[in-house]
């Protein structure tokens, strides 16, 4: 059987990689001597699959992950053992079973939220940075890819942004909905693109989008989530 | 007390692998300060991937938090990038438990396994904030001490370190805690506490001894102050009544090492001249069986590993190999997905089947050290490994599937030639031609170092190669290897070897040396990227003193040497033999199962082997045609069973 998890990284473990999660994982699964299938072949390791990588420094309370299992295990019961044998900030929040034939996370998550902390930046001023890149026919972004600079317009990517005051003490907070295809924009690159510093980011959901609604990659297909930010494009 | 993180984080944005200063890893704790206790700051000086899996670190993290007087967290040396980014921020040197600055620790207590880490020592007591000089800092200070098998040779660091512990570390460093534990409780000054410590059994005070010079020459290492003659180190009888690291540290990032290790035996009598670790290590001691069973099988349900090692200088040695091994393969929780490895494999078939046995997932490379290139050379080193040996094990090791085979050896031995440096590549390419019988492609890689002369060793008195020769060797090997299909030749940079000789033989002049190196940014000096040797030899011109003096001269019997105040058990008299046995070509047989060549390791520390048969294990003659029927005329403890 295949299990979908959702999980959140948050605090100080969010400075670790996508490939350090992927390694805690594995242990926590060998430590809960849960039944995860194995590769064949010289080298056999677990079967999971992670969607998206999480940027290291970034925390998230919409990762997910893919299981597969030799033997049936209940749900409810997986996400009971596995939290506390993941390290500090790595939480299941939940997990279903996956109909045969799911296609991976990979191939089905269209875009992501951030809510990305601008300490230094006075709401108005991210508002006015917002507005003049919502109104930008392209916003090249320089990165950096296998040792070679390389410049994306990442403008097409942003489906939404929005300015809002702080949640606590000074400066304020960008809350940006971003397409995953054909490849994520990082908050780095939102900095770039806004022209501005920003602080620390957290991934707050990703989703699939079928027939204009957005659905959560766990299996709750009646149940659109929150309403979309007004569309910027 | 406060934490120092919110000040931290700020910087992790910026610098590489930031994890490695976030701690967080199974099995660290929170300890408890109470401000009667003593705090001690466990630190490595490389960088958290290198130092975290260090095991006598671990092993020291548990006794003493298991201790109420005690508490204990850990450090390693940042990266360059955020060395820089906490100058710059004012931060200083922080524990990974409760990130509280190193100067609010009452230890810094080092480990010292690597010669070229010295200079980051420094960087890290800079970094907390102290003086680095030990007769600089004040009352109320943090102590800073050091162990490892670099203390055994202390004085290049004697300028800095406050006290060096030698040998195993678990009984002294609670008899450290007590000490510093009631001269806190009574306000005493700090020269009164280092005269304390000086009175513990393995522990030596160098602000205590005077280094004399006559005519550039050390003279003697003199005490003052009531400090004992000579420091002995410290052996623990029985490693059955330390069955540690309990709770192995499991990191949040990839670091070398990255399983379960399990240590199997200390010491090590197979008497390899050149190796220091075997002669500072003795005698044997064995873990009993059915403990290396109990903590492989705890160590992976709670870790979460699927690969364990069996640690310890020669583990095809261990009496207890067969049962430790079987009982992790039978064991059906662990089918077919946890590997066990043998990080020091013995050149032998035997070793090669239960090699592989244990390797059925995750095959990689099979790895054998005959160090020498011809059987006169390997007489000379004492690694009594006969050419049939190596072949035989070779032929096994492709027979039973494996394609890649690593050999490492050692160039700029004592009494080596070119014919012997030669020998490397016409063992590396008989053991090619070998693999082609099995395979059409197989590689065989042939990784040489410079050897480096160490202190308590045989050949402390051979000058070591220089630069110049070691490379002219390597371009030999360059030369004969060049159009080998299925051979790589990997090499040591000699420069490095070069700057490793100063520090492992040098006496307490060294000191400016490396302050010098340290001054001038010298850090990671292990790192090739960071590597310099020009830093090196500008600050011995600086100091006055010459590579040649140091590292490339021959010491003849009545030198003295810059350790000789030191004793890791060995006599001086046996050593001088056994260098001239090495002269002569002389190999000498394994005193496990053999008369006892009176080294001074068991009789003057008043401890034996203790192992769990008198009967040496299968293939245990390593091919040597070593007599083993006398086993059981030796002196040796048999170890009791112990859960």
């Amino acid at each position: 059987m295949r299990l979908r998890v959702r999980f959140a990284k948050l605090g100080r473990v969010r400075w670790t990689s996508h490939r350090d999660v992927a390694r805690m994982w594995e242990r926590a699964l060998r430590r809960g001597g849960l039944p995860v299938a194995y590769t064949e072949g010289f080298s056999p390791r677990p079967q999971l699959s992670f969607g998206l990588a999480l940027p290291t420094g970034c925390e998230s309370t919409a990762e997910y992950l893919d299981v597969s299992l030799r033997d049936d295990v209940d749900p409810g019961t997986f996400a009971g053992l596995l939290s506390p044998l993941l390290p500090e900030g790595v939480d299941v929040r939940a997990a279903a079973v996956l109909a045969p034939g799911t296609p991976s996370l990979q191939e089905v998550v269209d875009g992501c939220a951030w809510d990305v902390d601008v300490p230094d930046v006075d709401v108005d001023v991210l508002a006015a940075a917002v507005a003049r890149a919502l109104a930008s026919p392209s916003l090249p972004v320089e990165r950096e890819r296998k040792g070679r600079r390389q410049v994306d317009d990442v403008r097409s990517a942003l489906l939404a942004l929005e300015a809002h005051p702080a949640a606590h003490g000074r400066g304020s907070r960008l809350v940006a909905e971003v397409s995953t295809r054909p490849r994520g924009v990082r908050p780095a690159e939102l900095a770039a693109a806004l022209g501005l510093e920003l602080g620390a980011a957290r991934r707050t959901c990703q989703w699939i989008e079928r027939d204009g609604a957005r659905l959560e990659p766990l299996e709750v297909p009646d149940e659109p989530l929150a309403p979309a930010l007004g569309r910027a494009s | 007390m406060t934490s120092l993180w919110p000040r931290i984080e700020p910087l992790l944005a910026r610098v590489t692998k930031p994890a490695r200063y976030i701690g967080g890893e199974l099995g660290a704790r929170q300890p408890d300060h109470r401000p009667d206790g003593v705090a001690w700051l466990l630190l490595y000086p490389d960088t958290y991937e290198i130092g975290l899996p260090n095991q006598g670190l671990q092993i020291l993290y548990e006794i003493l938090n298991e201790r109420p007087d005690a508490a204990a967290e850990r450090a390693y040396a940042p990266w360059t990038d955020m060395e820089a980014e906490m100058r710059g921020a004012g931060v200083p040197l922080f524990s990974l438990e409760t990130f509280r600055p190193a100067a609010d620790f009452d230890v810094l207590a080092f480990n010292l396994s690597a010669e070229l880490t010295y200079t980051n020592v420094l960087n890290l007591v800079d970094l907390a904030g102290l003086p680095v000089r030990a007769g600089e800092r004040r009352d109320g200070q943090p102590f800073v001490l050091a162990g490892g098998h670099c203390a055994f040779n202390p004085e290049p660091l004697a300028d800095f370190v406050d006290a060096f512990v030698l040998g195993d570390g678990e009984e002294v460093v609670g008899e450290i805690t007590e000490v510093l534990h009631r001269a806190k409780a009574e306000g005493r000054a700090r020269v009164e506490v280092l005269q304390r410590l000086a009175a513990v059994a393995g522990v030596y005070v160098p602000q205590l001894y005077e280094a004399c010079f006559e005519g550039g020459r050390l003279t003697g290492v003199v005490p003052r102050a009531g400090a004992p003659d000579r420091v002995e180190k410290r052996v623990i009888g029985d490693l059955g009544a330390w069955p540690y690291p309990k709770q192995q540290l499991v990191p949040l990032v990839e670091v070398v090492h990255d399983r379960l290790n399990v240590e199997v035996f200390r010491g090590c009598t197979r008497g390899c001249r050149f190796c220091q670790a075997g002669m500072i290590t003795r005698p044997v001691r064995e873990r009993p069986a059915e403990q290396v069973d109990d903590m492989v099988k705890r160590g992976l349900a709670r870790t979460g590993y699927d690969e364990v090692a069996l640690t310890s200088l020669s583990t095809a040695d261990f009496s207890g190999i067969e049962s430790a091994v079987s009982s992790v393969i039978n064991d059906p929780e662990c089918s077919g997905q946890v590997s066990v490895s043998l990080p020091s494999l013995r050149v032998d078939a035997f070793t090669v089947g239960i090699a592989a046995e244990i390797q059925k997932v995750r095959r990689t490379g099979l790895t054998f050290a005959p160090e020498g290139g011809t059987w006169r050379m390997r007489q000379v080193i004492n690694k009594l490994i006969r050419e049939e040996d190596l072949y035989a094990a070779v032929d096994a090791a492709f027979a039973q599937g494996w394609r890649r085979v690593k050999l490492y050896f050692l160039i700029g031995l004592p009494t080596e030639t070119d014919e012997d440096v030669l020998g490397i590549v016409r063992l590396a390419r008989d053991c090619v031609e070998i693999g082609r019988r099995h395979h059409s492609s197989v590689t065989v890689t042939a990784s040489v170092g410079g050897f480096v002369p160490k202190p308590q060793t045989p050949f402390q008195w051979f000058g070591q190669n220089p630069p110049h020769e070691l490379q002219r060797k390597v371009n030999l090997l360059k030369d004969a290897a060049r159009g080998v299909r299925g051979l790589t030749l990997r090499w040591h940079d000699p420069a490095a070897t070069t700057a490793e000789g100063l520090v492992s033989r040098g006496d307490r002049r060294m000191g400016a040396v490396i302050e010098h190196v340290w001054r001038a940014g010298g850090t990671f000096q292990e790192w090739s990227e960071q590597f310099d040797l020009g830093l090196w030899s500008a600050a011995m011109e600086a100091a006055g003193l010459t590579f040649e003096d140091v590292v490339f001269r021959h010491r003849d019997a009545e030198e003295v040497l810059a350790w000789d105040h030191l004793s890791a058990g060995l006599h001086r008299d046996f050593l001088w033999q056994d260098w001239q046995d090495a002269l002569a070509q002389h190999g000498l047989e394994d005193c496990r199962w053999t008369p006892c060549y009176d080294c001074g390791a068991c009789t003057g520390l008043g401890v034996e082997h203790v192992v769990a048969s008198a009967l040496p294990p299968a293939g245990g003659s390593q091919g040597t045609g070593q007599d083993l029927s006398r086993a059981g005329a030796v002196p040796v403890r048999l170890v009791e069973a112990r859960a």
